[in-house]
Protein backbone atom coordinates (compact mmCIF):
# COMPACT_ATOMS: atom_id res chain seq x y z
CA UNK A 1 0.00 0.00 0.00
CA UNK A 2 3.07 2.16 0.69
CA UNK A 3 5.34 3.96 -1.68
CA UNK A 4 9.20 5.13 -0.47
CA UNK A 5 10.26 8.42 -1.07
CA UNK A 6 13.29 9.74 -0.91
CA UNK A 7 13.59 13.53 0.66
CA UNK A 8 16.72 15.52 0.43
CA UNK A 9 18.26 18.45 2.29
CA UNK A 10 19.02 21.46 0.00
CA UNK A 11 20.73 24.47 0.88
CA UNK A 12 18.85 27.76 -0.87
CA UNK A 13 21.47 28.43 -2.79
CA UNK A 14 21.97 28.39 -7.02
CA UNK A 15 22.80 24.58 -8.27
CA UNK A 16 21.65 23.14 -4.82
CA UNK A 17 18.88 20.98 -7.27
CA UNK A 18 21.25 20.07 -9.77
CA UNK A 19 23.80 18.16 -8.14
CA UNK A 20 21.51 15.35 -6.84
CA UNK A 21 19.97 15.27 -10.07
CA UNK A 22 23.22 14.80 -11.88
CA UNK A 23 23.65 12.10 -9.71
CA UNK A 24 20.96 9.83 -10.18
CA UNK A 25 20.76 10.71 -13.99
CA UNK A 26 24.60 9.44 -14.04
CA UNK A 27 23.32 6.41 -12.16
CA UNK A 28 20.69 5.82 -14.57
CA UNK A 29 17.76 5.93 -12.25
CA UNK A 30 14.79 8.08 -13.45
CA UNK A 31 12.86 10.09 -11.19
CA UNK A 32 9.37 9.54 -11.54
CA UNK A 33 7.89 12.66 -10.12
CA UNK A 34 9.05 14.88 -7.64
CA UNK A 35 7.67 17.71 -5.05
CA UNK A 36 10.01 20.76 -4.20
CA UNK A 37 9.35 22.57 -0.69
CA UNK A 38 11.29 25.73 0.03
CA UNK A 39 11.79 27.87 2.70
CA UNK A 40 14.28 31.11 3.27
CA UNK A 41 16.75 29.11 4.20
CA UNK A 42 16.69 25.94 2.73
CA UNK A 43 14.91 23.57 0.76
CA UNK A 44 13.26 20.01 0.75
CA UNK A 45 13.24 17.67 -2.51
CA UNK A 46 11.10 14.83 -2.09
CA UNK A 47 11.91 11.67 -5.00
CA UNK A 48 9.93 8.89 -6.38
CA UNK A 49 12.21 6.53 -7.52
CA UNK A 50 11.91 3.16 -9.26
CA UNK A 51 14.91 1.59 -7.07
CA UNK A 52 14.87 3.65 -4.05
CA UNK A 53 17.32 1.54 -2.57
CA UNK A 54 20.43 1.92 -5.11
CA UNK A 55 19.14 5.99 -5.97
CA UNK A 56 19.83 6.29 -1.72
CA UNK A 57 23.25 5.11 -1.96
CA UNK A 58 24.62 6.86 -5.10
CA UNK A 59 22.94 10.20 -3.36
CA UNK A 60 24.35 9.25 0.19
CA UNK A 61 28.02 8.41 -1.64
CA UNK A 62 27.86 11.61 -3.47
CA UNK A 63 27.45 13.25 0.44
CA UNK A 64 23.99 14.20 0.39
CA UNK A 65 21.97 13.69 3.70
CA UNK A 66 18.61 11.21 2.86
CA UNK A 67 15.72 10.37 4.47
CA UNK A 68 13.29 7.59 3.46
CA UNK A 69 9.10 7.70 4.33
CA UNK A 70 6.05 6.57 3.24
CA UNK A 71 3.68 7.58 1.30
CA UNK A 72 0.39 6.80 -0.13
CA UNK A 73 -0.33 6.68 -3.47
CA UNK A 74 -4.24 7.62 -4.06
CA UNK A 75 -6.26 6.98 -7.17
CA UNK A 76 -8.62 10.35 -7.89
CA UNK A 77 -11.06 11.03 -10.35
CA UNK A 78 -9.16 13.44 -13.37
CA UNK A 79 -12.86 15.81 -13.17
CA UNK A 80 -13.50 18.77 -11.52
CA UNK A 81 -14.16 18.15 -7.74
CA UNK A 82 -12.55 14.79 -8.09
CA UNK A 83 -9.90 16.00 -5.07
CA UNK A 84 -12.25 17.61 -2.61
CA UNK A 85 -14.27 14.31 -2.63
CA UNK A 86 -11.04 12.21 -2.02
CA UNK A 87 -10.33 14.80 1.16
CA UNK A 88 -14.10 14.58 1.71
CA UNK A 89 -12.83 10.69 3.05
CA UNK A 90 -10.98 12.44 5.66
CA UNK A 91 -13.28 14.55 7.75
CA UNK A 92 -14.08 12.75 10.86
CA UNK A 93 -11.18 10.56 10.36
CA UNK A 94 -8.98 12.81 12.98
CA UNK A 95 -5.90 12.43 10.07
CA UNK A 96 -4.32 14.86 9.02
CA UNK A 97 -2.36 15.82 5.62
CA UNK A 98 0.91 16.82 5.60
CA UNK A 99 1.72 17.45 1.56
CA UNK A 100 0.48 15.99 -1.25
CA UNK A 101 2.19 15.92 -4.50
CA UNK A 102 0.81 14.48 -8.39
CA UNK A 103 2.54 10.83 -9.72
CA UNK A 104 0.65 11.22 -12.69
CA UNK A 105 -2.55 12.40 -14.74
CA UNK A 106 -4.76 10.50 -17.33
CA UNK A 107 -3.80 7.31 -15.72
CA UNK A 108 -6.50 4.74 -17.12
CA UNK A 109 -8.12 7.71 -19.37
CA UNK A 110 -9.90 9.47 -16.35
CA UNK A 111 -8.00 9.45 -12.68
CA UNK A 112 -4.78 10.71 -11.38
CA UNK A 113 -2.91 9.56 -8.72
CA UNK A 114 -1.81 11.98 -5.95
CA UNK A 115 0.77 11.23 -3.14
CA UNK A 116 -0.20 11.99 -0.03
CA UNK A 117 2.24 12.09 3.00
CA UNK A 118 0.35 11.65 6.19
CA UNK A 119 1.44 11.11 9.70
CA UNK A 120 0.43 7.28 9.79
CA UNK A 121 0.17 6.25 6.67
CA UNK A 122 -1.25 2.13 7.76
CA UNK A 123 -4.11 3.72 9.54
CA UNK A 124 -4.99 6.25 6.58
CA UNK A 125 -4.78 3.68 3.87
CA UNK A 126 -6.99 1.60 6.13
CA UNK A 127 -9.98 4.50 6.58
CA UNK A 128 -9.38 5.08 2.79
CA UNK A 129 -10.36 2.02 1.51
CA UNK A 130 -12.76 1.82 3.93
CA UNK A 131 -14.47 5.05 2.53
CA UNK A 132 -14.14 3.46 -1.08
CA UNK A 133 -11.00 5.34 -1.97
CA UNK A 134 -8.64 3.19 -3.98
CA UNK A 135 -5.01 3.33 -2.79
CA UNK A 136 -2.29 2.00 -5.18
CA UNK A 137 -0.29 -0.48 -4.11
CA UNK A 138 3.50 -0.13 -5.00
CA UNK A 139 3.65 -2.13 -8.32
CA UNK A 140 0.52 -0.55 -9.26
CA UNK A 141 1.92 2.79 -8.98
CA UNK A 142 4.54 2.55 -10.51
CA UNK A 143 2.71 0.75 -13.29
CA UNK A 144 0.84 4.16 -13.23
CA UNK A 145 3.75 6.08 -13.65
CA UNK A 146 4.79 3.87 -16.95
CA UNK A 147 7.87 2.46 -14.82
CA UNK B 1 37.04 -10.01 31.08
CA UNK B 2 38.21 -7.34 29.18
CA UNK B 3 42.37 -7.14 28.66
CA UNK B 4 44.04 -4.74 31.92
CA UNK B 5 44.15 -1.13 30.69
CA UNK B 6 47.69 -0.98 29.17
CA UNK B 7 47.75 2.89 30.62
CA UNK B 8 47.45 1.42 34.25
CA UNK B 9 50.86 -0.31 33.76
CA UNK B 10 53.92 1.55 35.31
CA UNK B 11 56.52 1.80 32.59
CA UNK B 12 60.21 3.11 33.51
CA UNK B 13 60.42 5.87 31.83
CA UNK B 14 57.67 7.35 34.10
CA UNK B 15 59.36 7.34 37.78
CA UNK B 16 59.73 11.14 37.32
CA UNK B 17 56.08 11.37 37.58
CA UNK B 18 56.01 9.51 40.71
CA UNK B 19 58.83 11.04 43.01
CA UNK B 20 57.94 12.47 46.46
CA UNK B 21 56.12 16.03 45.96
CA UNK B 22 59.10 17.30 48.43
CA UNK B 23 61.55 15.91 46.40
CA UNK B 24 60.04 17.05 43.31
CA UNK B 25 59.99 20.92 44.77
CA UNK B 26 63.72 20.52 46.08
CA UNK B 27 64.80 19.51 42.31
CA UNK B 28 62.07 22.59 40.89
CA UNK B 29 64.22 25.44 43.23
CA UNK B 30 67.55 23.84 41.94
CA UNK B 31 65.93 24.09 38.56
CA UNK B 32 64.61 26.87 38.25
CA UNK B 33 67.29 29.03 40.50
CA UNK B 34 70.20 27.85 37.19
CA UNK B 35 67.65 28.54 34.73
CA UNK B 36 67.12 32.37 35.54
CA UNK B 37 70.47 32.75 36.16
CA UNK B 38 71.19 31.36 32.73
CA UNK B 39 68.24 33.72 31.23
CA UNK B 40 69.74 36.95 33.63
CA UNK B 41 73.28 36.42 32.31
CA UNK B 42 72.54 35.72 28.17
CA UNK B 43 68.92 37.17 27.39
CA UNK B 44 69.49 40.82 27.45
CA UNK B 45 65.29 41.47 27.50
CA UNK B 46 65.13 39.84 30.27
CA UNK B 47 67.76 41.23 32.16
CA UNK B 48 66.27 44.96 31.92
CA UNK B 49 63.50 43.66 32.71
CA UNK B 50 64.34 42.27 36.14
CA UNK B 51 66.28 45.21 36.43
CA UNK B 52 62.95 47.50 36.08
CA UNK B 53 61.49 45.38 38.57
CA UNK B 54 64.42 45.31 40.92
CA UNK B 55 64.95 41.77 41.29
CA UNK B 56 67.76 39.50 40.39
CA UNK B 57 68.56 35.51 40.54
CA UNK B 58 69.81 35.78 43.98
CA UNK B 59 66.61 36.89 45.17
CA UNK B 60 65.18 33.55 44.71
CA UNK B 61 64.90 31.22 47.45
CA UNK B 62 61.87 29.50 47.14
CA UNK B 63 59.75 29.08 44.39
CA UNK B 64 56.80 31.48 45.83
CA UNK B 65 59.77 33.72 45.24
CA UNK B 66 59.31 33.57 41.35
CA UNK B 67 56.17 35.35 41.19
CA UNK B 68 58.14 38.44 41.78
CA UNK B 69 60.46 37.89 38.72
CA UNK B 70 58.74 39.50 34.78
CA UNK B 71 56.68 37.42 32.63
CA UNK B 72 57.88 36.85 28.68
CA UNK B 73 54.56 37.22 26.44
CA UNK B 74 54.52 36.63 22.87
CA UNK B 75 54.81 39.90 21.51
CA UNK B 76 58.65 39.39 23.38
CA UNK B 77 59.12 36.39 20.44
CA UNK B 78 57.79 38.95 17.83
CA UNK B 79 59.58 41.82 18.91
CA UNK B 80 62.67 40.03 19.33
CA UNK B 81 62.73 38.18 16.37
CA UNK B 82 64.41 35.56 15.06
CA UNK B 83 66.83 34.55 17.56
CA UNK B 84 66.53 37.69 20.39
CA UNK B 85 65.73 35.61 23.05
CA UNK B 86 68.48 32.88 22.56
CA UNK B 87 70.54 32.08 25.89
CA UNK B 88 72.71 29.50 23.46
CA UNK B 89 75.25 30.19 20.48
CA UNK B 90 74.17 29.23 17.24
CA UNK B 91 77.27 26.45 17.45
CA UNK B 92 75.12 24.52 20.28
CA UNK B 93 71.75 25.21 18.86
CA UNK B 94 70.84 22.31 16.69
CA UNK B 95 67.24 22.62 15.78
CA UNK B 96 64.98 25.43 15.31
CA UNK B 97 61.38 25.84 15.24
CA UNK B 98 58.85 27.81 14.38
CA UNK B 99 55.28 28.44 15.03
CA UNK B 100 52.95 29.04 11.72
CA UNK B 101 52.51 32.78 12.34
CA UNK B 102 48.82 33.80 10.80
CA UNK B 103 49.49 37.39 11.45
CA UNK B 104 53.27 38.90 10.32
CA UNK B 105 56.17 37.25 11.34
CA UNK B 106 56.84 33.98 13.51
CA UNK B 107 57.97 32.96 16.47
CA UNK B 108 61.15 31.18 16.18
CA UNK B 109 61.82 28.51 19.24
CA UNK B 110 65.51 26.88 19.46
CA UNK B 111 66.93 23.87 21.27
CA UNK B 112 70.47 22.37 21.68
CA UNK B 113 70.92 18.81 21.59
CA UNK B 114 70.33 18.62 25.54
CA UNK B 115 66.65 20.73 24.92
CA UNK B 116 65.82 17.54 22.39
CA UNK B 117 66.73 14.74 25.05
CA UNK B 118 64.26 16.81 27.42
CA UNK B 119 61.81 17.24 24.81
CA UNK B 120 61.59 13.18 24.09
CA UNK B 121 62.11 12.33 27.60
CA UNK B 122 58.54 13.83 27.90
CA UNK B 123 57.08 12.28 25.09
CA UNK B 124 58.10 9.11 25.79
CA UNK B 125 56.65 9.56 29.39
CA UNK B 126 53.27 11.26 27.55
CA UNK B 127 52.96 8.64 25.57
CA UNK B 128 53.71 5.90 28.48
CA UNK B 129 50.75 7.69 30.26
CA UNK B 130 48.48 6.77 27.39
CA UNK B 131 49.58 3.01 27.52
CA UNK B 132 51.76 2.97 24.48
CA UNK B 133 54.28 1.18 24.96
CA UNK B 134 56.94 -1.12 22.56
CA UNK B 135 54.76 -2.89 19.90
CA UNK B 136 52.17 -0.49 19.06
CA UNK B 137 52.65 1.02 15.42
CA UNK B 138 51.89 4.97 15.89
CA UNK B 139 50.78 6.50 12.83
CA UNK B 140 52.29 10.68 13.61
CA UNK B 141 49.58 12.54 11.67
CA UNK B 142 50.78 15.63 13.06
CA UNK B 143 52.31 18.11 10.08
CA UNK B 144 55.78 17.60 10.12
CA UNK B 145 58.69 20.79 9.49
CA UNK B 146 58.51 24.13 11.37
CA UNK B 147 55.55 23.44 13.54
CA UNK B 148 56.54 21.36 16.81
CA UNK B 149 54.12 18.74 16.70
CA UNK B 150 55.35 16.24 14.11
CA UNK B 151 59.03 15.65 15.31
CA UNK B 152 58.20 16.06 18.84
CA UNK B 153 55.49 13.23 18.65
CA UNK B 154 57.81 11.21 16.06
CA UNK B 155 61.16 11.36 18.34
CA UNK B 156 58.90 10.22 21.48
CA UNK B 157 57.44 7.01 20.12
CA UNK B 158 60.59 5.93 18.52
CA UNK B 159 62.70 6.47 22.02
CA UNK B 160 59.68 4.47 23.75
CA UNK B 161 60.28 1.63 21.22
CA UNK B 162 56.83 2.14 19.69
CA UNK B 163 57.05 1.94 15.52
CA UNK B 164 56.42 4.87 14.16
CA UNK B 165 54.51 5.43 10.61
CA UNK B 166 55.52 9.48 10.27
CA UNK B 167 53.29 9.87 7.17
CA UNK B 168 52.63 13.70 8.65
CA UNK B 169 49.65 15.51 7.87
CA UNK B 170 46.68 15.77 4.95
CA UNK B 171 46.20 13.04 2.39
CA UNK B 172 43.17 11.92 4.31
CA UNK B 173 42.65 8.59 1.90
CA UNK B 174 46.13 7.49 2.27
CA UNK B 175 46.23 7.96 6.18
CA UNK B 176 43.10 5.43 6.31
CA UNK B 177 44.46 2.64 3.59
CA UNK B 178 47.97 2.88 6.21
CA UNK B 179 45.67 2.72 9.31
CA UNK B 180 43.87 -0.26 7.96
CA UNK B 181 46.67 -1.85 6.35
CA UNK B 182 49.33 -1.45 8.73
CA UNK B 183 47.37 -2.26 11.75
CA UNK B 184 47.41 1.22 13.34
CA UNK B 185 47.34 0.83 17.11
CA UNK B 186 47.65 4.83 17.80
CA UNK B 187 47.17 7.81 16.36
CA UNK B 188 48.50 11.47 17.04
CA UNK B 189 46.85 14.14 15.24
CA UNK B 190 44.37 17.11 16.00
CA UNK B 191 41.00 15.89 17.05
CA UNK B 192 39.38 17.57 14.51
CA UNK B 193 41.59 15.88 11.79
CA UNK B 194 40.72 12.38 13.63
CA UNK B 195 37.03 13.31 13.35
CA UNK B 196 37.26 13.89 9.53
CA UNK B 197 39.62 10.64 8.98
CA UNK B 198 36.66 8.69 10.69
CA UNK B 199 33.90 10.40 8.96
CA UNK B 200 35.97 9.84 5.55
CA UNK B 201 36.40 5.81 7.15
CA UNK B 202 32.76 5.21 7.83
CA UNK B 203 32.63 6.19 4.09
CA UNK B 204 35.18 4.12 2.89
CA UNK B 205 34.06 1.12 4.51
CA UNK B 206 37.70 1.04 5.71
CA UNK B 207 37.98 -1.38 9.55
CA UNK B 208 40.27 0.14 12.09
CA UNK B 209 39.32 -1.99 14.34
CA UNK B 210 42.88 -2.14 15.73
CA UNK B 211 43.13 0.93 17.09
CA UNK B 212 42.92 1.62 20.31
CA UNK B 213 44.42 5.22 21.42
CA UNK B 214 44.87 8.27 20.25
CA UNK B 215 46.82 11.56 21.20
CA UNK B 216 45.05 14.30 20.67
CA UNK B 217 46.59 17.87 20.75
CA UNK B 218 47.07 21.72 19.36
CA UNK B 219 43.63 22.51 19.66
CA UNK B 220 41.29 22.93 22.37
CA UNK B 221 38.51 20.36 22.09
CA UNK B 222 35.43 19.66 24.34
CA UNK B 223 34.02 16.66 26.49
CA UNK B 224 31.43 16.17 24.11
CA UNK B 225 34.17 15.92 21.21
CA UNK B 226 36.05 13.25 23.31
CA UNK B 227 32.70 11.08 24.23
CA UNK B 228 31.83 11.63 19.96
CA UNK B 229 35.09 10.47 19.19
CA UNK B 230 35.16 7.69 21.95
CA UNK B 231 31.40 6.18 21.24
CA UNK B 232 32.23 6.71 17.49
CA UNK B 233 35.17 5.16 17.00
CA UNK B 234 36.10 2.71 19.91
CA UNK B 235 39.15 4.74 20.46
CA UNK B 236 40.77 6.07 24.13
CA UNK B 237 40.98 9.48 22.99
CA UNK B 238 43.75 11.49 25.08
CA UNK B 239 44.41 15.18 25.72
CA UNK B 240 48.13 16.42 25.07
CA UNK B 241 49.09 19.81 25.46
CA UNK B 242 52.35 22.02 24.82
CA UNK B 243 53.01 24.96 23.10
CA UNK B 244 56.33 26.05 20.99
CA UNK B 245 57.34 28.16 23.11
CA UNK B 246 58.13 25.98 25.69
CA UNK B 247 58.86 22.40 23.87
CA UNK B 248 56.07 21.66 21.66
CA UNK B 249 53.63 19.01 22.59
CA UNK B 250 54.62 16.95 25.95
CA UNK B 251 54.34 19.66 28.25
CA UNK B 252 50.74 17.75 29.40
CA UNK B 253 49.33 14.63 29.04
CA UNK B 254 46.16 12.73 30.35
CA UNK B 255 46.72 9.45 32.26
CA UNK B 256 44.07 6.61 32.18
CA UNK B 257 42.04 9.21 34.40
CA UNK B 258 41.13 11.31 31.66
CA UNK B 259 41.02 13.49 34.76
CA UNK B 260 43.21 16.42 34.06
CA UNK B 261 46.55 16.30 32.46
CA UNK B 262 49.74 15.71 34.29
CA UNK B 263 52.26 18.71 33.71
CA UNK B 264 55.70 17.35 33.50
CA UNK B 265 56.59 19.66 36.34
CA UNK B 266 60.18 18.95 37.43
CA UNK B 267 60.82 19.95 33.71
CA UNK B 268 58.08 23.23 33.03
CA UNK B 269 56.89 24.88 36.08
CA UNK B 270 53.33 25.82 36.40
CA UNK B 271 51.14 28.96 38.11
CA UNK B 272 48.60 30.70 37.17
CA UNK B 273 47.98 33.91 37.40
CA UNK B 274 44.68 36.62 37.22
CA UNK B 275 44.95 37.25 33.82
CA UNK B 276 44.34 40.81 34.23
CA UNK B 277 46.70 41.52 37.23
CA UNK B 278 49.02 39.14 36.66
CA UNK B 279 49.11 38.01 40.72
CA UNK B 280 49.58 34.07 41.42
CA UNK B 281 46.71 32.39 42.04
CA UNK B 282 46.07 29.55 44.49
CA UNK B 283 45.47 25.34 43.14
CA UNK B 284 41.96 24.97 42.20
CA UNK B 285 41.52 28.45 40.88
CA UNK B 286 40.92 29.10 37.52
CA UNK B 287 43.01 31.57 35.63
CA UNK B 288 45.42 31.88 33.15
CA UNK B 289 48.39 29.08 32.72
CA UNK B 290 52.14 30.84 33.20
CA UNK B 291 54.62 28.25 32.36
CA UNK B 292 58.63 28.22 33.06
CA UNK B 293 60.89 26.15 31.26
CA UNK B 294 63.96 24.31 34.05
CA UNK B 295 66.05 22.85 31.80
CA UNK B 296 66.15 24.29 28.73
CA UNK B 297 68.90 26.23 27.48
CA UNK B 298 69.06 27.31 24.21
CA UNK B 299 66.09 29.51 24.99
CA UNK B 300 64.78 29.70 28.69
CA UNK B 301 60.99 30.67 29.10
CA UNK B 302 60.65 32.54 32.25
CA UNK B 303 57.02 33.00 33.30
CA UNK B 304 55.60 32.55 29.78
CA UNK B 305 51.94 34.07 29.45
CA UNK B 306 50.24 31.06 27.83
CA UNK B 307 47.23 32.57 26.99
CA UNK B 308 45.15 29.06 28.08
CA UNK B 309 42.82 29.27 31.01
CA UNK B 310 43.27 26.88 33.58
CA UNK B 311 43.12 25.69 36.86
CA UNK B 312 45.56 23.65 38.84
CA UNK B 313 44.38 20.58 40.33
CA UNK B 314 45.84 19.84 43.54
CA UNK B 315 44.32 16.80 44.26
CA UNK B 316 46.22 12.69 44.03
CA UNK B 317 45.27 11.87 41.12
CA UNK B 318 44.00 7.90 40.86
CA UNK B 319 46.77 6.79 38.75
CA UNK B 320 49.13 7.81 41.75
CA UNK B 321 51.42 10.22 39.80
CA UNK B 322 52.93 12.89 41.77
CA UNK B 323 52.88 15.71 39.16
CA UNK B 324 50.16 17.82 39.25
CA UNK B 325 47.39 17.91 36.81
CA UNK B 326 45.86 21.29 35.27
CA UNK B 327 41.91 21.07 34.10
CA UNK B 328 41.55 20.66 30.86
CA UNK B 329 42.31 24.02 28.54
CA UNK B 330 38.64 24.71 27.33
CA UNK B 331 39.45 27.60 25.99
CA UNK B 332 42.43 29.48 24.24
CA UNK B 333 41.79 33.65 24.56
CA UNK B 334 42.50 33.88 20.94
CA UNK B 335 39.24 30.92 20.84
CA UNK B 336 36.89 33.26 22.67
CA UNK B 337 34.97 35.85 20.87
CA UNK B 338 33.11 39.00 22.45
CA UNK B 339 29.87 39.42 21.39
CA UNK B 340 27.71 42.31 22.06
CA UNK B 341 30.09 42.67 25.57
CA UNK B 342 29.73 38.67 26.54
CA UNK B 343 32.25 36.55 26.02
CA UNK B 344 31.82 33.39 24.56
CA UNK B 345 33.73 30.59 23.72
CA UNK B 346 33.17 27.42 21.05
CA UNK B 347 32.90 25.06 23.95
CA UNK B 348 29.73 26.39 25.01
CA UNK B 349 28.08 26.44 21.70
CA UNK B 350 29.26 22.97 21.76
CA UNK B 351 27.45 22.00 24.59
CA UNK B 352 24.32 24.16 23.60
CA UNK B 353 24.20 22.09 20.38
CA UNK B 354 24.58 18.94 21.98
CA UNK B 355 21.66 19.50 24.48
CA UNK B 356 19.40 19.49 21.40
CA UNK B 357 20.83 16.74 19.45
CA UNK B 358 22.39 14.72 21.64
CA UNK B 359 25.61 14.26 19.36
CA UNK B 360 27.58 16.75 18.46
CA UNK B 361 27.29 18.30 14.61
CA UNK B 362 30.01 19.78 12.47
CA UNK B 363 29.33 23.66 13.02
CA UNK B 364 30.95 27.27 12.78
CA UNK B 365 30.42 30.66 14.10
CA UNK B 366 30.59 33.27 11.75
CA UNK B 367 30.41 36.95 13.28
CA UNK B 368 29.56 39.81 11.42
CA UNK B 369 28.38 43.41 11.90
CA UNK B 370 24.99 44.81 10.54
CA UNK B 371 24.49 48.27 11.21
CA UNK B 372 26.96 48.45 13.55
CA UNK B 373 25.46 45.26 15.41
CA UNK B 374 27.53 42.03 15.95
CA UNK B 375 25.49 39.24 14.45
CA UNK B 376 26.22 35.56 15.52
CA UNK B 377 25.68 32.98 12.80
CA UNK B 378 26.18 29.19 14.02
CA UNK B 379 26.04 26.75 10.46
CA UNK B 380 25.29 23.65 11.70
CA UNK B 381 25.44 20.64 9.09
CA UNK B 382 22.38 18.63 8.77
CA UNK B 383 22.90 14.63 9.29
CA UNK B 384 20.66 12.02 8.56
CA UNK B 385 19.48 11.56 12.50
CA UNK B 386 17.70 14.92 12.71
CA UNK B 387 17.20 15.34 8.74
CA UNK B 388 12.79 15.42 8.33
CA UNK B 389 10.83 15.57 4.95
CA UNK B 390 8.78 18.19 6.83
CA UNK B 391 9.43 21.69 6.79
CA UNK B 392 8.06 22.29 9.95
CA UNK B 393 9.97 19.82 11.73
CA UNK B 394 13.57 21.02 10.32
CA UNK B 395 12.29 24.71 11.60
CA UNK B 396 11.42 23.42 15.31
CA UNK B 397 14.64 22.06 15.27
CA UNK B 398 16.02 25.44 13.83
CA UNK B 399 14.18 26.72 16.75
CA UNK B 400 14.75 24.64 19.48
CA UNK B 401 19.21 25.35 18.67
CA UNK B 402 18.23 28.94 18.64
CA UNK B 403 16.99 28.71 21.94
CA UNK B 404 19.70 26.45 23.37
CA UNK B 405 22.14 28.75 22.00
CA UNK B 406 20.58 31.88 23.71
CA UNK B 407 19.90 29.71 27.09
CA UNK B 408 23.45 28.59 27.26
CA UNK B 409 25.17 31.87 26.13
CA UNK B 410 23.17 34.61 27.24
CA UNK B 411 22.70 36.21 23.15
CA UNK B 412 20.78 35.45 20.29
CA UNK B 413 22.51 34.00 17.65
CA UNK B 414 20.72 33.07 14.05
CA UNK B 415 21.23 28.92 13.19
CA UNK B 416 21.11 28.09 9.67
CA UNK B 417 21.13 24.44 8.72
CA UNK B 418 23.65 23.55 6.12
CA UNK B 419 24.57 20.58 4.02
CA UNK B 420 26.74 17.63 5.23
CA UNK B 421 30.25 18.24 4.51
CA UNK B 422 29.71 22.11 3.77
CA UNK B 423 31.84 23.48 6.48
CA UNK B 424 35.26 23.04 5.52
CA UNK B 425 37.01 20.15 7.03
CA UNK B 426 40.66 21.60 7.74
CA UNK B 427 43.48 19.23 8.19
CA UNK B 428 44.98 21.06 11.04
CA UNK B 429 43.43 22.88 13.18
CA UNK B 430 39.35 23.44 13.19
CA UNK B 431 38.55 26.91 12.15
CA UNK B 432 35.90 27.26 14.37
CA UNK B 433 35.04 30.92 14.28
CA UNK B 434 35.09 32.82 11.23
CA UNK B 435 35.31 36.47 12.29
CA UNK B 436 34.35 39.21 9.56
CA UNK B 437 33.54 42.09 11.73
CA UNK B 438 35.08 45.19 10.55
CA UNK B 439 36.06 46.26 13.90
Amino acid sequence: MKLTQLSLFLENRPGALRLPCQVLGQAGVDILSLSLADTQQFGILRLIVKDTERARKVLEEAGCVVKATDVLAVEVPDRAGGLADMLGAFEGSGLSIEYIYPLVAGHRGKTAVLLLRVEDPEKAAAMLAGRKVRVLSREEALEAVGA
Amino acid sequence: MPPPDPARRFHPASAPDYVPVEQLRDLQLARLQRIVRRAHERVPLFRTRCQERQVSPADLRSLEDLGRFPFTLKTDLRDTYPFGLFASPMEEIVRLHASSGTTGKPTVVAYTQADLDVWTEVMVRAFAACGLHRGDVVQNAYGYGLFTGGLGAHYGAEALGATVIPISGGNTDRQIMVLQDFAVTAICCTPSYFLHLAERARELGADFSRLRAGVFGAEPWSEAMRRRIETDTGVKAYDIYGLSEIIGPGVGIECFAQSGLHVFEDHFYPEVVDPATGAVLPDGAEGELVLTTLSKDAMPMIRYRTRDVTALIPEPCACGRTIRRIRRIGRRSDDMFIIRGVNVFPSQVETALLAVEGTLPHYQIVLTREKGLDEVEVKVEVTPEVFSDQIRALEALQHKLEQSLDHTLGIRARVTLVGPRTIQRSEGKAQRVVDQRQI
